[in-house]
């Protein structure tokens, strides 16, 4: 029967068979949870993905709470897998990958942000920039197309809140800016253009006159800035 | 400021000491929750409570800055019941919760109020996947992608504008081919319907020689009737000539071709204006919004300044360089805007007067340029009546001289252009503003003055019978549209000669090259505004030709496909990002504006030659009208009564009258509304800076009073037993008793 179920599934490669024979054996009282891996086991090869081990209630719940279409979520499983040790591909509910492996991704491997964005959407306790598999949805979930602009704004807002502290003063401006325009010595503006960037920066959003850009005085600015919504944006 | 910011960024570590501080319901509603030690929640991600609005009404209970994530599940009335619990901007797990507790809430709701928000997820979820599944089918993601990565939003908008003008010509098409080729292709394929040719009723206008070459026919023949319309490309259904059929009869119902030629015209050009139109609304209505004293350019280039889409390192290191250029550059303009504030008169009238001669200049150039195309235009269609056996290349010459000098200007005068703004005295934003303008004027004035041309050679001055040049051009919206057939196939070849024998051996030359020379010249750039300028011309000929060429969109459609894998595999392969950056979003508004002007000059031609030239005599749907919009008045007199007198009623002056003066007065009150919205702006801004201002003071105070009380209380503490105080110091309203405490201990 097991090899049966193996021919009906079409798997191909040996270490998915393996997968697909433990998965029957643990789940053997639950012909349907086998009948549904199948069905996802083929559906993903008819989309050229590897074996899907994401169960198929798992990934309409994904859906359903972040802004990711199927093909998405099975799409950063499988670049998430890659990230992993060899070893905790397994259970890739409880793994969380360090901070310096997710730099190695190509689409963050660039951002000048890439740092404050793990650190963002990292929901682990030792504060350490590591991300979860739910935590790395989160991060794709964000900056999708489909993503709202109040999500994409707060997110943003606590991207570039660099000490963390619920707004935006002259020390965080400055230190976006600089990430702006490059982290070498001789790609900084002057001191004075600092200056004079930061003051037009606070003349146009800042409308309580505090000196700092609080979450909604930035989301205010933010909703009149045409390139806000083609920029923020990631998609693996 | 500086006492205000000391009240307002206290040391972290010492906030004790301003637990006020931590009370305001603005700040609890604006500061994310930190994971303080004591508390026992697992997720370090803390909820920031601006989603739930300022009515955060638990933030009174003066209990300290950390509420436990568990008691989160807040009261229904706080949380919205219709958000979906990805719009939040929480962690997966608190998402979760939030979507189990909301699903508990739904089960204590009666059934009808249930399925009231089943369906309507349900309805939500069907449209979602409608959109995911449409967007699936979309031409090019892949490539788009790509370039997006390698290159950014600003290069990624021209060819998403490309992809946009590919569909739009695509449904022009179909427009064209279901309302006017296909019942003529059913009629003559089919035995059942039968067609009433139009005939001009005989006479010397009707007469139509046949154009087709006679005899034995030279291969590069045929190459110059491919490229030029001529020959056996004459009598099908490219051009307007074939469609000489006046009436389609089916089974039931007699189908009337020349109207319907007509209306699909007309609805070809409203459909592409309002799908531009919706296309620019979203920009139009930010540019708009903005505030008119201040561009925002500085919010929007720092906070949304980096493309998080790109992925090369290059292409990274590149983005930086370009992001500091550009607000460095912005920086300078401020300072030149407010050195030129400060001008003086003298030198105002100089500047002014320069400004005024460079101007005439330009317009002597541009007089020259469509001087030229004017005689370019008359020469070679005089010599094309006269050249039958002229030399290969000499005939295509001749036929493509318009085009050829068209292309000529179009090089030479932007350059002349860009020398002489630097003269001008502008700011450099508005100097590269003002020559894109007279780019895009010189450009599609150009095709203006090229069917102004040719106007002037097919109406006759002098009385002539049929009301046009009969003997020259029997059928003259044939050879109109073989001009313009002509013009796109030479922008075609343009564009791909250019792409061949121009950008790569420039690449070749610069990777292996190196001579000064060649390092000056250095690596080809994207020039977005030029490339724009030159699909925007391509469409606007399409538009014109459409009428006189019906199969003119499918070719432009075509045309653009290659011209995407074309400009895509140069991008590529030979270009370098800007060191100017270009916007993505002003770059939109800016490509279809430029598209909207091209859509107004080419409506221009069509409506004149519609409406006011004589239709030809010998060929067309239209040979039974004087003019081609006599159709439409013949078509409404033959209407039933009724809806005649409503159509004429809609065409008199009153009606036209009293809708422009109803249009008048809805825009002044539109106007007005806007004006006394944006007063009610600034009021309120200056209110809530004002509010901050009384915060800040009262806050002062109270602090002062607080350390005054502090201070006094541990002067005098042996003895004095001060009931509470200790408690009250930390809870709300504290604020009678030390006082009172401290009068009655004076």
């Amino acid at each position: 029967m097991q090899i049966r179920l193996y021919r009906n599934c079409q798997v191909e490669q040996e270490g998915e068979v393996w997968f697909a024979l433990v998965k029957f054996v643990s789940a053997r009282n639950k012909d349907e949870s086998n009948q549904r891996l199948c069905r996802t086991n083929r559906t993903n090869n008819t989309m050229g993905a590897t074996a899907s081990k994401l169960p198929k209630d798992q990934l309409s719940e994904y859906q359903e709470l972040t802004f990711l279409t199927k093909q998405e979520i099975l799409l950063a499983h499988k670049r998430f897998n890659e990230l992993l040790e060899r070893e905790d591909r397994q259970q890739i509910g409880g793994s969380r990958v360090p901070m310096n492996k997710i730099l190695t991704l190509p689409e963050l491997k660039s951002n000048p942000f890439r740092r404050r964005i793990c650190q963002v959407f990292s929901t682990s306790d030792l504060r350490d920039g590591s991300l979860s598999f739910e935590d790395f949805l989160d991060l794709l979930s964000a900056f999708s197309d489909s993503a709202t602009l109040e999500i994409k704004s707060h997110y943003a807002f606590r991207i570039f809140d660099f000490d963390d502290d619920g707004t935006l003063d002259t020390g965080d401006l400055e230190k976006l800016v600089n990430c702006l325009t490059g982290e070498m010595d001789n790609t900084r503006l002057t001191s004075e253009e600092m200056k004079q960037l930061i003051n037009n920066i606070l003349e146009e959003s800042d409308i309580d006159k505090d000196g700092t850009v609080n979450l909604s005085e930035f989301q205010h600015v933010i909703s009149r800035s045409p390139d806000f919504v083609s920029s923020f944006k990631i998609v693996l | 400021m500086d006492a205000v910011d000391a009240v307002f960024c206290p040391n972290r570590s010492g906030a004790v000491s301003n637990p006020l501080l931590d009370q305001l319901p603005s700040y609890q509603s604006l500061l994310y929750r930190r994971k303080s030690s004591g508390s026992n929640s697992t997720k370090r991600r803390s909820i920031s409570r601006g989603r739930y609005g300022s009515t955060s009404s638990h933030s009174g209970s003066g209990r300290g800055a950390s509420l436990r994530t568990e008691e989160r599940p807040m009261p229904a009335r706080s949380v919205p019941d219709h958000r979906l619990a990805r719009e939040l901007p929480l962690s997966l797990e608190e998402k979760r919760r939030y979507k189990e507790q909301r699903l508990q809430q739904h089960g204590e709701l009666s059934g009808w109020a249930q399925w009231r928000l089943s369906s309507r997820h349900y309805l939500k979820r069907l449209k979602e996947e409608s959109v995911e599944a449409l967007s699936a089918l979309q031409l090019w993601r892949a490539d788009i992608h790509l370039i997006e990565g390698m290159f950014g939003t600003g290069i990624l908008s021209y060819f998403s504008f490309l992809r946009f003008l590919v569909l739009l010509n695509f449904v022009m098409f179909l427009l064209m081919f279901s309302f006017v080729m296909l019942p003529i292709i059913t009629a003559t394929h089919t035995t059942s319907v039968n067609s009433t040719f139009a005939n001009g009723g005989g006479g010397e206008c009707s007469v139509y020689p046949p154009r087709d070459r006679q005899g034995l026919v030279n291969f590069h023949q045929h190459i110059i009737d491919l490229l030029s319309g001529t020959g056996f490309l004459e009598q099908t259904y490219l051009f307007y000539g074939y469609y000489k059929v006046e009436n389609i009869h089916f089974l039931s119902f007699s189908y009337n071709l020349p109207l319907a030629y007509l209306l699909c015209t007309i609805t070809y050009l409203l459909l592409s204006l309002l799908w531009i139109v919706k296309r620019s609304a979203t920009g139009f209505k930010r540019k708009l919004v903005q505030d008119e004293e201040r561009f925002q350019s500085f919010c929007n280039k720092v906070f949304a300044g980096w493309d998080f889409c790109i992925t090369n390192e290059n292409a990274a290191r590149l983005k930086h360089s370009s992001l500091l250029y550009e607000l460095k550059t912005d920086l300078e303009e401020e300072r030149i805007r407010q050195k030129m504030a400060e001008r003086s008169r003298k030198e105002k009238c100089r500047i002014y007067s320069l400004r005024i001669a460079l101007n005439l200049f330009v317009v002597a150039v541009l007089v020259c340029c469509f001087y030229c195309i004017y005689s370019a235009t008359i020469f070679s269609q005089q010599k094309q009546a006269q050249c039958q056996k002229c030399y290969f290349i000499v005939e295509l010459i001749i036929e493509y001289l318009p085009s050829i000098v068209i292309t000529l200007a179009n090089f030479i005068t932007p350059i002349i252009f860009s020398i002489i703004i630097s003269f001008e005295d502008y700011s450099p934003a508005f100097e590269i503003r003002f020559t894109l303008m007279r780019c895009v004027f010189m450009r599609l004035a150009s095709i203006g003055v090229l069917l102004f041309s040719l106007w002037s050679q097919i109406t006759c001055g002098e009385v002539c019978p049929c009301g046009y040049n009969h003997k020259v051009y029997p059928c003259w919206e044939t050879h109109v549209g073989q001009e313009m057939y002509k013009l796109m196939m030479f922008d075609l070849l343009i564009i791909a000669s250019v792409t061949v024998f121009v950008e790569f051996p420039r690449k070749i030359l610069v990777n292996h090259c190196n001579c000064g020379l060649v390092k000056w010249w250095g690596q080809q750039e994207f020039a977005i505004p030029q490339n724009v300028l030159e699909i925007v011309y391509g469409q606007t000929i399409c538009w014109i030709g459409t009428f006189y060429c019906p199969l003119m969109p499918a070719i432009n459609t075509i045309k653009y496909f290659l011209v995407f894998y074309i400009k895509k595999v140069t991008l590529v392969n030979n270009c370098r990002p800007a060191s100017r950056p270009f916007r993505a979003s002003s770059s939109t508004f800016f490509f279809l504006a430029v598209l909207l002007i091209g859509l107004a000059l080419a409506a221009v031609p069509v409506v004149v030659s519609i409406a006011q030239i004589h239709s030809s005599r010998a060929c067309g749907p239209f040979v039974n009208f004087t003019t081609s919009w006599e159709v439409v008045p013949r078509t409404v007199s033959q209407l039933p009564q009724g809806l005649m007198a409503f159509l004429y009623t809609l065409s008199s002056e009153a009606f036209a009258v009293s809708f422009f003066v109803i249009t008048c007065l809805a825009m002044f009150y539109v106007i007005a509304l806007a004006g006394a919205h944006k007063r009610v702006i600034n009021q309120l801004r200056e209110q809530l800076a004002m509010e901050g201002r009384d915060k800040r003071f009262l806050i002062q105070k109270l602090c002062q009073a607080q350390a005054d009380l502090s201070a006094h209380s541990s002067r005098s503490r042996s003895g004095l037993s001060y009931r509470g105080n200790q408690k009250s110091s930390t809870s709300g309203v504290y604020v009678v008793r030390p006082l009172v405490q401290y009068e009655t201990q004076a």
